[in-house]
């Protein structure tokens, strides 16, 4: 296996910090950067006195542990360097590993390492999968206690409500030759609103608690076209959102999650804004200036290959003085219709950028992680990114179900909004583990009384 | 004595829903295929409820249809009533429900299957089933005639080891008074496959003249449907109707005072039957506080007097079930021609098979139908054609068709029961696939048709005839999606007069017909330059349109779904020597062999976090193949 590399102690200024490396090339790699005041070979269980260097430049005074195989965390060689503390200095030790030819640790990957060498039994490994499981980050133990207490006897309640009401709609339907229930939007409305309380409650528990911290919101704003949906998809990685080359296809908006190194972003993906006649669209502008105006961090896009319009401005201006950055899209086009310097006034990141070719992209990742690189949100905390896990959850859940009663209001048929009431059921079920499919069976038929 | 009576490619065993099928699709993608059944009385047999389709059964004949099978044309020459159900729940739930004229649905199959070219219909049990080297080698008749053949799909429905009960009476039979197949269920153990014990029920069937309908509630068949296949025109036909009536306290009070002498209650029987297909005693008992239950009555056919009773399955003795029937409105007077009975029987347990509906360790043996802990004619059916199909491509040499959830209700059938196994007989339900809006019946052409016509069931001109429907659907969609509609008068008049705000500028038809208040065909008189096109073209359109934000947003979850269907679990994976996996899920595992890690993701007792495991496990294994 390859040796990876990453720092385990929490950002934040602190006295020292660790960098955790394992790996066969472990000490090959350590002895390029480290020169020890004893030069004896390595043994397991000591430590070394020494200095970090960057070829001639000296970048720490550090104490290094060794540990061998097998009798170490992974059961590969190991090393750890204790360094002075600073997120700046840590860094550039990481960064001088990596140079070297580490890799960058995944998250929990020293756990997964341990457990997959045989050195973690298998309750510990439950709590380690979870979060490779997770797509996001780091140690989860936290989690596995804290599922068996309150917040999942409180998501059960939820489900079970939830459960109750899909069951009804369900029967309807699999079963239309019997009256057995009336399912009436108004009942399900009921249903929908009681819970989502519940939910914002849920929400504000983990705002308010240490437990957990959002992911930055990041709205991607620009007129019509001008890329929003695939910067969006660049992102992601994957063609998710709708991108076609009729303007304002991006109706409604679109939220998607994601993780860059660490750092979990709630990019929003707006409507085009511009003033239109069309009512429904009307909404969605009004919309997007609002998002933007809530986020945290925008990102306005615009199309090089088009002259500044007045949709243009509007957007301009809502970024002064907020934390921003602009994307002058399309340079693969190389067709500049507009003046660069213009948008000198309005942020102080500009990039060039093309969604086709994807040129520009790593710089733009780079740009959002600096410009959210602060102590509080940490790359490397043990709390954060598991329960950031569960509020996702639970506020994918809560819009899931602010879209069946928007969907209901609308007159859209039963079977539409159970697509909505499962989605809930599924975010909810991913913090409790379990499925909706047979529960909404066993309920039906617990419930009802069906058949020939 | 035993005789050679010839070499043949594949036989099928049992004429049920699902041995038509299969046996029609074997002869038709070329090979020369046998198909057995006990009596040639009963091929297509309807020995429960006389109607074909309903929520979600529907969709499989649709998709059976689309995939060229026969079900769907059979009962549209046969029906004598049909309906739309479900048509203000949404598009994707709407579903086709007929009565069927129980005789000549049989009739018309069995003709059907005589005329099939390479296909020959034989009287007979079989009663052993032969393997040379782990592999199909022949099957032998209960006379001795012995066939070879290179693959064989056992489609015995509830004939193994059938046996009925009525109250203190039981005996050894199939349904309708058939024999039952008494010596195949110990072949197939003797093979090492395992089976289980299932039980069902059907309800008494009784004399039209003896009930008095003016005491019902009528129930009437729908004008203006479409036929089940996409090749029929239902024709204008005289629909017969159905009756509703209830139960009462009486009905219950009877069966309470006489539960001591139903077989269920007093244990003989072993079988599981059913939870969402209850005898009626069973209802009485689990849902105490319920005042009535509907009881359905619906007719057999044409040129029979018999009425099937919906809802009053039972074991109860006969004398029993004339008394308690005789307390529901309109059946006062009552006369039996059948009792209601349960019948018990063995089938296998399909976590066996795989996903192709062939056994794991037997070469060239297939399994569809109620065998595989299936209820259902619909169920069976689909399971048939694909039994039949995937039969025939591996004698071709080729990979089987594999529908997976995300395609079709076929799919959700079978990874449920492949994956999940079944510990009662196992019905089709909309809810038990995940994206419905997808799986729609009117698009089970758009889903399948490219299939059928791949593997040969589909002829050339209905191929073409759908690909110029798919096009005409896309080219209008595209057509609504560039058309604006400018804020004229007429246009706001239409609008308001409909219920909805008048615009201010312009919009695309597309949009405009999202409105929840608007229909295609409203939009007519604003659409200036509207082609006329067929009706199943528009129904397509609208709902394109109409759902598109929906279906795009069950079409992404389906992209995350296939992300772990396409992680491939290696065919000689020992799950033993995988660290980690606990033993519920290790053993599970073993089991099953799921195919994929999204298959394994689905197994009971497989937690989430063996399946991170057996992430893990992959990328490792790739990253030690990388490494050599």
């Amino acid at each position: 296996m390859s040796t990876i590399v990453a720092i385990s102690t929490a950002p934040g200024i602190g006295g020292i910090g660790i960098i955790r490396m394992s790996g066969k090339d472990c000490f090959k790699i350590l002895n390029k950067i480290f020169k020890p005041i004893n030069n004896s070979t390595e043994k397991g269980y000591t430590i070394k006195y020494g200095k970090i260097f960057d070829g001639e430049e000296i970048i720490d005074e550090v104490l290094v542990s060794y540990f061998l195989e097998p009798k170490s965390y992974t059961t590969e060689n190991m090393c750890e360097i204790n360094s002075h503390g600073g997120n700046i200095i840590m860094k550039k030790i990481l960064d001088l590993c990596l140079k070297n030819g580490a890799e960058l640790a995944e998250p929990g990957e020293f756990t997964k390492r341990a457990f997959l060498n045989g050195r973690i039994d298998l309750t510990q490994a439950e709590a380690v999968i979870d979060i490779i499981n997770s797509k996001t980050d780091k140690e989860a133990e936290a989690s596995v206690n804290q599922l068996e207490g309150n917040l999942s006897k409180k998501i059960k309640e939820i489900r079970e409500d939830l459960i109750a009401g899909l069951a009804d709609i369900e029967v309807t339907i699999d079963y239309p030759e019997y009256d057995e229930v009336e399912v009436t939007n108004n009942k399900i409305i009921k249903m929908l609103e009681k819970n989502e309380n519940k939910l914002n409650k849920l929400e504000q528990a983990f705002t308010n608690g240490k437990i957990l911290r959002e992911g930055i919101k990041t709205a991607i704003i620009g007129r019509p076209n001008a890329g929003k949906s695939s910067l969006l998809n660049l992102l992601l990685n994957e063609e998710r959102a709708i991108v076609t080359d009729v303007e304002g296809t991006t109706r409604d908006t679109i939220e998607e999650y994601i993780t860059l190194d660490g750092i979990p972003f709630k990019v929003v993906d707006t409507a085009g804004i511009r003033e239109t006649e069309d009512t429904v669209e009307k909404i969605g502008v009004k919309k997007a200036i609002e998002i933007a105006n809530k986020s945290d961090l925008i990102i306005a896009i615009f199309d090089i290959s088009k002259e500044i319009n007045d949709e243009d401005k509007n957007i301009l201006n809502i970024l002064k003085n907020r934390n921003s950055i602009i994307l002058l899209n399309k340079i693969d086009l190389n067709n500049y219709l507009i003046n660069e310097e213009l948008f000198k006034e309005y942020s102080e990141n500009i990039i060039k950028i093309s969604t086709k070719t994807q040129e520009g992209i790593e710089d733009l990742i780079q740009v959002m992680k600096k410009l959210t690189q602060t102590d509080e949100i940490n790359v490397d905390g043990e709390n954060i990114v598991i329960n950031s896990r569960h509020k996702i959850s639970v506020v994918k859940a809560k819009e899931s179900l602010k879209k069946a009663i928007e969907t209901l209001e609308a007159g859209m048929p039963i079977d539409v909004i159970s697509i909505y009431i499962k989605e809930i059921l599924e975010e909810l079920g991913k913090i409790t583990g379990e499925s909706v499919t047979d529960d909404v069976i066993s309920e039906i038929f617990a419930k009802f009384c069906l058949g020939k | 004595m035993s005789y050679y009576a010839g070499k043949y490619d594949i036989a099928v065993i049992g004429a049920g829903h699902a041995g038509c099928e299969a046996a029609l699709a074997a002869a038709r993608m070329g090979f020369k295929t046998l198909i057995f059944s006990i009596t040639l009385e009963c091929v297509a047999n309807m020995p429960c409820n006389p109607h074909i389709g309903g929520s979600s059964k529907g969709h499989l004949v649709r998709e059976i249809d689309a995939l060229g099978g026969e079900m769907g044309k059979n009962i549209d020459k046969t029906l004598i009533q049909i309906k739309m159900l479900n048509t203000s729940k949404g598009p994707a739930v709407h579903s086709l429900r007929a009565q069927a004229d129980r005789k000549r649905y049989q009739m018309e199959m069995k003709h059907t299957l005589e005329k099939q070219e390479n296909l020959y219909l034989k009287q007979g049990e079989i009663v052993d089933i032969k393997l040379e080297n782990g592999k199909i080698k022949a099957v032998e008749t209960d006379m001795g005639a012995i066939y070879e053949v290179d693959s064989v799909i056992l489609a015995t429905g509830t004939y193994l080891k059938g046996k009925i009960f009525v109250g203190e009476y039981s005996c050894e039979s199939g349904p309708d008074g058939v024999f039952p197949a008494n010596k195949l269920s110990e072949c197939l153990k003797k093979l090492g496959i395992n089976i289980v014990r299932f039980k069902t029920g059907t309800p008494a069937r009784i004399n039209k003249k003896s009930i008095d309908f003016s005491k019902m509630e009528l129930q009437e068949g729908d004008e203006d449907v479409p036929a089940f296949s996409f090749e029929d025109k239902l024709e204008k036909l005289n629909q017969e109707p159905c009756y509703l009536t209830y139960t009462n306290s009486k009905t219950h009070e009877i069966i309470r005072e006489n539960l001591h002498r139903s077989p269920l209650y007093a244990g003989k029987i072993e079988g599981t039957g059913p939870r969402y297909c209850p005898s009626i005693e069973d209802k009485v008992v689990r849902f105490a506080d319920k005042e009535r239950h509907q009881i359905f009555v619906e007719p057999l056919g044409l040129d029979t007097d018999e009425m099937y009773i919906q809802g009053m399955s039972s074991s109860l003795p006969e004398d029993v079930q004339i008394a308690m029937y005789r307390t529901l409105p309109g059946l006062e007077n009552c006369e039996f021609t059948r009792p209601a009975y349960a019948i018990e029987y063995d089938c296998i347990e399909p976590s066996q098979l795989k996903s192709s509906l062939e056994i794991k360790n037997i070469d060239g043996m297939f399994f569809a139908g109620q065998i595989n802990g299936t209820s259902g004619y619909e169920e069976a059916a689909a399971q048939g054609i694909i039994a039949g199909i995937n039969a025939s491509l591996k004698l071709r040499g080729e990979e089987p068709v594999i529908l997976d959830r995300s395609d079709a209700y076929i799919g959700v059938l079978i990874d449920d029961i492949v994956t999940k196994s079944t510990n009662e007989p196992y019905r089709m339900m909309t809810s038990r696939a995940e994206y419905r809006l997808l799986l729609r019946q009117d698009n089970a052409d758009m889903r399948l048709t490219e299939i059928g016509h791949r593997v040969g069931l589909i002829s050339e001109e209905r191929y073409h005839k759908f690909l110029k429907k798919k096009e005409a659907i896309f080219k209008e969609i595209e057509r609504l999606q560039n058309t604006i509609i400018k804020p004229t008068k007429e246009v706001n008049e239409l609008l308001e007069k409909n219920g909805t705000s008048p615009l201010n500028g312009g919009i695309k038809l597309s949009e405009l017909l999202k409105r929840t208040e608007l229909t295609y065909k409203i939009l007519q008189d604003i659409d200036k330059e509207r082609q006329e096109l067929p009706e199943e073209v528009i129904e397509e359109v609208e709902i394109m349109v109409k759902y598109e934000g929906y279906i795009k947003m069950q079409e992404a979850q389906v992209e995350s779904f296939k992300k772990l269907e396409r992680k491939i679990l290696p065919k000689d994976i020992d799950y033993n020597d995988i660290k980690g996996i606990r033993i519920e899920g290790r053993q599970k595992l073993n089991k099953i062999r799921p195919y994929s890690i999204g298959q394994a993701s689905r197994i009971s007792g497989v937690s989430p976090a063996d399946i991170s495991v057996l992430l893990v496990y992959l990328e490792q294994r790739k990253y030690k193949k990388d490494e050599e």
